[in-house]
């Protein structure tokens, strides 16, 4: 019928320039959602992980839940914020590349979070006494929590990056899918499938995982090096 | 050169701690006070980790008082039975630990290598703590406690998981601790060591400190029963 | 210490590089809500090249269906609404959401079917006698049921041919999805559908499928382009929007309408001085 791997190496060698504007985007696109999500929900978490406060289990359960936030959902809720319409219309952000990364970035933080949240409270049970007696404070153990489970953070990075870079519904609402604009890789394979060029929409589809999977490959490789030579 | 207040003497009143209605503690009236070493002994289930973390401020006990006659937690520090070391260099376990006590930014560095120097540990400064054996993590973990110029240092059992030869190091490294005039107070199983470092000892059983005694008379002539049963290697509970 | 660490400041520039590049991206644009008929045959891909040398203006368009594409234009969030489906253009209109309708072009819809036919409706030119067919043989149909503008002209035919295929039972498949979505679904269950011309020359999965009914006048799908109300919206790009709209129904942009083909066949037709 069709070999999609032909089509995804004729894609790749083609130098097209939309196709390049495309996969440049979703990186960027992804990368920067990652990076906020990071930011705030590695703190974040690790706070939520170590200290105790009344409804900690509530904010826990919510957290959890966000995890598995519809994207059709979030999309929904960015594109009513930032509808000129909307709360935050004056902006002007809908149908850009930054309500992407506003948008993937509310379907990541709580993954990161969460897993941030695992992974802290179960090295603070470790810790803790240890980390008292030498004078740290809850808060203060925070970054040196957050390194000391770099390489299982890493994990929690990993997946918030696939569940952002995988992600189609919530990017085309608040996106818009504009040519050259803010297509990125799901939504030109979306774009595709429906005008029946399956071959094409399953070739992009092919280099998306590729880069997905270079990418876990490199980070994979990179935390064990780190883990052989730094323990 | 530690400075003319010293935080010693530490005074424990009628302390007692009780988890989930179980005493662990019971009615602890002790006195530790500058001088020799003192070994807390005592079968498995006694006390005597629980009592070192009740001194180090760790835990707080449920009844009675802990006090020292000058109020500080920057001048006591505490080994672990197993020390957690950060997943980080040796030099930088140190560092780290340095910037909690407060030590400033600029200082850390120098004192760092200074004490990596005076424990022998210079060479593996940049190795991964969690990657050194024992015997070095267990001194690596000291040095850190001593890091933090203590008067008084607790050591919960440093050598139960070495080898005698790192034993050995580690007795040596806190002989010389003792002799700088640091305070002493180290639980250990080992009669052997507890001869070879005590000045005094403390019995526990059952959650009772039962004598406080001078080492060389603890071990010729015991106070209580348990103390001798305890000496020649009988069960106790 | 790890706050200084020189590897840490690297990335947080890269990281700041990748967030403020797309406010390199061109400054002079305008958005324009339109169909996917319009997007996906590569009608706006032949255009707007031809408008952006001219004046510079670059053109975003955001394909949805023409029911959510005048949702687009109401809540502000386009300059220009370049719809399909008259009645509800003019509800636009009147309601004070745009400014005025500028009919633009034309093409038609067709009715696509399997090569088997089970209705015997290939070769009609009689649409409505063709619905009675299929819903007669209860033979599949897949609707877009999106509040398209396909979608409202195949209801409309429905009632024409005085049928109402919601309550006809399971031939009738809603989608709830766009034409080329519809057209997938149609191609593998081999079912009729409705779809415009445009898309069905350009969509490549046809499978079994074939064009059976064309011709009819009332498959006419006339297109129109509004602006959206500056009244209403006061960051509207009022001068650039009605720039694009003056240039679609001016000659020029008529004959580079006109001059768009798939496959040497002409998919649109220019009609800005009809009705």
């Amino acid at each position: 019928m069709f070999d999609p791997f032909a089509a995804a190496l004729h894609v790749m060698t083609s130098g097209d320039p939309e196709f390049i504007r495309i996969v440049l985007l979703s990186l960027q696109v992804t990368l920067s959602a990652l990076l906020i999500a990071a930011v705030i929900g590695l703190p974040l978490g690790a706070l939520i992980g170590i200290a105790r406060f009344p409804g900690r289990s509530a904010v826990i359960i919510v957290l959890n839940t966000f995890m598995g936030l519809p994207p059709v959902v979030a999309g929904l809720l960015i594109y009513l914020m930032l509808s000129r319409s909307g709360p935050l219309g004056p902006l002007g952000l809908l149908f850009t590349p930054t309500a992407m990364i506003i948008v993937q970035t509310l379907l990541i933080l709580p993954i990161v979070a969460s897993l941030t949240r695992q992974v802290v409270e179960d090295l603070w049970a470790d810790y803790e006494e240890q980390l008292r007696s030498l004078g740290s404070s809850r808060l203060r153990a925070v970054p040196t929590l957050l390194w000391d489970g770099r390489y299982s953070l890493v994990t929690a990075l990993l997946a918030g990056f696939g569940r952002a870079s995988a992600e189609v519904g919530a990017v085309m609402i608040v996106g818009g899918n504009i040519a050259g604009y803010t297509r990125v890789m799901t939504t030109a394979i979306a774009l595709e499938t429906g005008k029946g060029d399956l071959a094409l929409a399953l070739a992009l589809g092919i280099i998306l995982m590729g880069m997905t999977l270079m990418l876990n490959a490199g980070a994979f490789g990179i935390a064990r090096l780190a883990q052989r030579v730094g323990g | 050169m530690r400075g003319p207040a010293s935080i010693l003497p530490l005074q424990l009143r009628n302390v007692g701690l009780a988890i989930r209605d179980r005493d662990l503690l019971r009615q602890i009236d002790v006195e530790l006070s500058a001088g020799a070493p003192t070994m807390i002994m005592g079968p498995n289930g006694a006390g005597k980790s629980l009592f070192l973390r009740v001194c180090h401020g760790l835990i707080a006990p449920t009844s009675g008082s802990v006090e020292w006659s000058v109020p500080s937690t920057r001048a006591q520090a505490m080994v672990m039975q197993r020390p957690v070391l950060l997943r980080r260099s040796a030099r930088a376990n140190l560092v780290h630990a340095l910037a909690l006590a407060g030590t400033p930014r600029a200082a850390r560095g120098a004192r760092a290598d200074e004490v990596l120097e005076r424990f022998g540990l210079t060479d593996i400064a940049q190795r991964p703590a969690r990657l050194l054996s024992g015997g070095e993590q267990q001194r690596l973990a000291i040095a850190r406690a001593w890091a933090l110029a203590p008067q008084v240092l607790f050591l919960d059992e440093p050598t139960s998981a070495l080898d005698p030869g790192a034993t050995r190091a580690v007795e040596d490294i806190i002989r010389a601790i003792a002799a700088e005039g640091v305070k002493i107070a180290m639980a250990t199983h080992d009669i052997g060591q507890a001869r070879r470092l005590g000045g005094e000892v403390l019995f526990f059983h059952s959650g009772r400190l039962l004598e406080k005694t001078p080492a060389p008379r603890f071990f010729e002539h015991p106070q209580t029963q348990e103390a001798a049963a305890y000496l020649r290697g009988d069960l106790l509970w | 210490m790890k706050m200084f660490n020189p590897k840490a400041i690297l990335a947080g520039a890269f990281a700041l590089g990748i967030l403020a590049a797309p406010a390199l991206a061109q400054d002079r644009f305008i958005t324009v809500a339109s169909t996917t008929s319009t997007e996906q045959s590569g009608l706006f891909g032949h255009l707007l090249p031809i408008f952006r040398d001219k004046t510079g203006i670059d053109v975003r368009v955001i394909a949805q269906g023409t029911g959510q594409a005048l949702k687009t234009g109401e809540n502000g969030d386009a300059d220009v609404v370049f719809v399909h489906d008259k009645a509800s253009e003019e509800k636009f209109v009147a309601s004070g959401a745009g400014v005025r309708r500028f009919p633009v072009m034309y093409n038609d819809f067709v009715i696509v079917g399997p090569k088997s036919d089970p209705a015997g409706v290939k070769g009609s030119k009689d649409v409505a006698a063709s619905l009675k067919k299929i819903a007669g043989a209860k033979a599949p149909f897949a609707s877009r049921g999106d509040d398209s503008g396909t979608h409202k002209a195949e209801l409309r035919l429905w009632k024409l041919a005085g049928l109402d295929p919601a309550s006809g039972g399971d031939w009738y498949k809603s989608t709830g999805s766009g034409m080329g979505p519809t057209l997938n679904t149609a191609s593998s269950m081999n079912a009729y559908a409705l779809t415009d011309r445009a898309t069905w020359l350009s969509f490549k999965n046809r499978g079994d499928l074939e064009i059976s009914v064309e011709g009819d006048d009332r498959l006419f799908n006339q297109y129109g382009v509004i602006l959206v109300n500056p009244d209403k919206h006061a960051h509207v790009k009022k001068a650039d929007g009605q720039a694009f709209i003056d240039w679609l129904v001016s000659p020029e942009g008529q004959k580079a309408i006109a001059e768009f083909k798939i496959g040497g066949e002409q998919l649109f037709f220019p009609s800005a001085n009809a009705s």
